[in-house]
């Protein structure tokens, strides 16, 4: 929709004006109640950040010492955070993408076409189970689970550090926390993958297998090169969710205010989401506006990492016509 | 007639060089076995339990390194490599299947332990150790989830019959991109809002079940937009065409012809933006708080909810460990089941009451 086309109706309008129909109140009243809604939501959206900045101030202006753990500086506080949520963000994507990727492929590509969509369902009841299920299930199934191949990778591999020892005793490590954040966000990359690998247009595909292609070989040659818009934006609105999650976070790992890109060990960085939850509850004073500082800057990371997601997309939704 | 019959030396050009359609499925068996006794033999070696997960995957390593073998031998190096892919992405689904079901297991498991009359009969007030229930939080998280939805339906539903209906130019637009970034707010995030705009009136330590009423209905909004928008731009244009040359006014023609064409989609999408708030912890953690009684009133006092209460047993354990382990899982299971109800039904109505669109 160009600026173009936008302006033409109103002067085909401006033209027609002895023919307009008449005004009734119910149509006055009820565009005016569309509009309001529709402008609520920007209202909403603007309250937001309006009010994380106000209630942020407080501990931008207040002096270091009175915050909790008595940090040297507001960034000294905060910094560890960002490092800690942008990594185990990271690890979740890099463990993600590439299977997001594979099942989509088999849901539009491998799969018999009856049963495609059962399994599309089924990979969606993923995104239907709440995250502090997931962090029961984090803390009680696949930290213990994980455990062994933890105690092998520091014997094996320690050498390179992201595997160095001591090992973690209960497994509740930045890694673990990434493998459940990993499978949170799976659904919603499986399923923009799936919808964009199922528009490929079906004349490529068939032009590419009537040359004589395998069918790994027509998915390189068609599908991907036409999917990849949607591979990108579905890994940004993934990295936007593990970014911002937080019940699974809180519960699986147990979290110091460290930097360390140690995946095994017992210290982990914390993420700003679950640190918010763990410490809220008990804080007090400029403690609380500290936490939505924190809040703040995560709010800002993922609007900026879904803006550029949906951008992607909407590009693409604009010379691609599967709209 | 002899002319078409095909020569005794030649076959079948193409079928020849390529591998049975039921080859790789008994090398497949083939490797697993052998993989089983490999993972047996050890364990018995060694005294340690039989791994399962172990045998799997070295059934998968060993059938991956023959069906590449195998088929470079027989079909050449192309077909090996669509074959090893066609393994690699089987083998992705199967992996996200894993903790699907792991996790299932699990929660049916831990959670009918004390999945029982009493669970949704009584209340965590003045229990200590054993016993005791969830109703409260039952009751709270139906009380907010359902101010949640009395606030965001309407303010949805208008938003997208703006959207499709009457919204053109820069304002459509900027709404269409704000909820999609809406939709990518942080729960965490919706929590601090609703706790930052309630302690302006009320003071700092405000917790109120409205507070997460508010929250929630701040995640909830650009769902309801989203699905119903999608529903509205369904609903073909020859019926409001034909609404309008009938002489029938633009608000009466949305609400008349074309809420009820959708109106199966549109609560479908209204079932499934439930379930996603349902199931949300941190907004009500931070501006609900947490309690151990009932509370009807949505406008004092802190007010349990049922994900917070999973949260609260698991991470302030009592003396009685196990009694608040239970107590979690049995949580855990209940929002599972109403989680996937609520998919149901909307899977439901959208099968059974779906538009007849004259195809």
């Amino acid at each position: 929709m160009s600026a173009t086309e936008a302006t033409e109706p109103t002067e085909a309008a401006q033209q027609r004006t002895p023919l307009r129909a008449k005004q009734r109140l119910g149509d006055i009243v009820f565009s005016r109640a569309a509009l309001v809604s529709g402008s609520a939501i920007l209202l909403i959206l603007a309250l937001v950040a309006v009010f994380l900045v106000a209630q942020s101030l407080p501990a931008v202006v207040a002096d270091p010492g009175d915050f909790i753990g008595k940090p040297a500086s507001l960034w000294d506080y905060v910094w560890p955070l960002v490092f800690g949520t942008l990594w185990s963000a990271t690890l979740a994507l890099i463990m993600a993408l590439p299977l997001a990727v594979g099942i989509a492929l088999f849901i539009s590509h491998y799969a018999p076409r009856r049963v495609a969509a059962f399994l599309g369902y089924i990979i969606d009841l993923l995104a239907a189970v709440p995250s502090v299920v997931y962090g029961l299930w984090g803390i009680g199934v696949l930290a213990p689970a994980v455990l062994p191949a933890y105690q092998w990778l520091t014997e094996n591999l320690g050498w390179i550090p992201f595997f160095a020892g001591p090992v973690s005793g209960t497994g509740r490590t930045i890694l673990t926390a990434a493998i459940v954040l990993g499978v949170m966000i799976l659904p919603v990359m499986t399923a923009i993958c799936r919808e964009i690998f199922l528009q490929t247009p079906v004349l490529h595909e068939e032009a590419a297998l009537a040359l004589g292609a395998t069918r790994w070989e027509m998915i390189t040659m068609a599908v991907l090169p036409f999917g990849r818009p949607g591979i990108i934006s579905g890994a940004m609105l993934g990295l936007g969710r593990a970014l911002g999650e937080t019940m699974a976070v809180a519960m699986v790992l147990s979290p110091q205010a460290i930097i360390t890109f140690a995946l095994l060990q017992s210290a982990n960085p914390n993420t700003i989401a679950a640190n918010i939850a763990l410490s809220f509850p008990e804080s007090y004073g400029v403690n609380v506006n500290l936490l939505i500082f924190t809040g703040l800057v995560l709010f800002l990371i993922t609007l900026a990492v879904n803006s550029i997601a949906r951008y992607i997309v909407n590009r693409r939704k604009d010379f691609s016509g599967a709209n | 007639m002899t002319a078409t019959q095909a020569p005794a030396g030649i076959t079948n050009s193409l079928t020849q060089g390529r591998l049975h359609p039921r080859t790789p499925w008994v090398i497949l068996g083939l490797s697993l076995t052998a993989a089983a006794g490999i993972v047996s033999l050890i364990s018995a070696s060694t005294d340690s339990e039989f791994s399962l997960v172990g045998a799997v995957a070295l059934g998968a390593l060993f059938y991956l390194v023959m069906v590449v073998v195998i088929s470079r031998q027989v079909e050449g190096s192309r077909q090996a490599t669509d074959r090893f892919v066609t393994a690699l992405v089987s083998g992705a689904f199967l992996i996200a299947m894993t903790p699907l079901v792991s996790l299932l297991v699990t929660v049916v498991i831990n959670g009918s332990a004390r999945f029982d009359v009493e669970f949704f009969t009584s209340s965590m007030r003045n229990v200590v150790g054993e016993g005791g229930g969830a109703i409260h939080a039952i009751v709270g998280t139906l009380l907010m989830t359902g101010t949640a939805a009395i606030i965001s339906i309407p303010i949805g539903l208008l938003t997208a019959i703006y959207l499709v209906e009457y919204g053109r130019g820069p304002l459509a637009r900027a709404i269409t991109f704000f909820v999609d970034v809406m939709t990518g707010i942080p729960s965490i995030v919706a929590g601090l809002f609703a706790f930052a705009l309630f302690a302006l009136f009320f003071g700092p330590g405000i917790r109120m079940g409205f507070a997460g009423a508010i929250a929630l209905s701040v995640l909830m909004i650009p769902v309801v937009v989203r699905s119903c928008e999608e529903m509205l731009r369904v609903v073909p244009n020859e019926l409001r065409e034909a609404s309008y040359a009938l002489g029938v006014p633009k608000w009466l023609t949305i609400l008349n012809v074309v809420l009820p064409t959708s109106a199966a989609g549109i609560a479908t999408g209204i079932m499934l933006s439930i379930a996603r708030v349902i199931g949300e912890t941190a907004p009500l953690l931070i501006v609900a708080g947490f309690s151990q009684s009932m509370n009807y009133n949505l406008f004092s006092d802190r007010m349990q909810s049922l994900p917070v209460f999973v949260f609260t047993s698991y991470s302030i354990q009592g003396v009685d460990t196990q009694a608040y382990l239970d107590r979690a899982w049995a949580g855990a299971l209940t929002l599972i089941l109403i989680v996937m109800l609520l998919n149901l039904i909307a899977r439901l109505i959208a099968r059974f009451f779906a538009p007849k669109l004259g195809r």
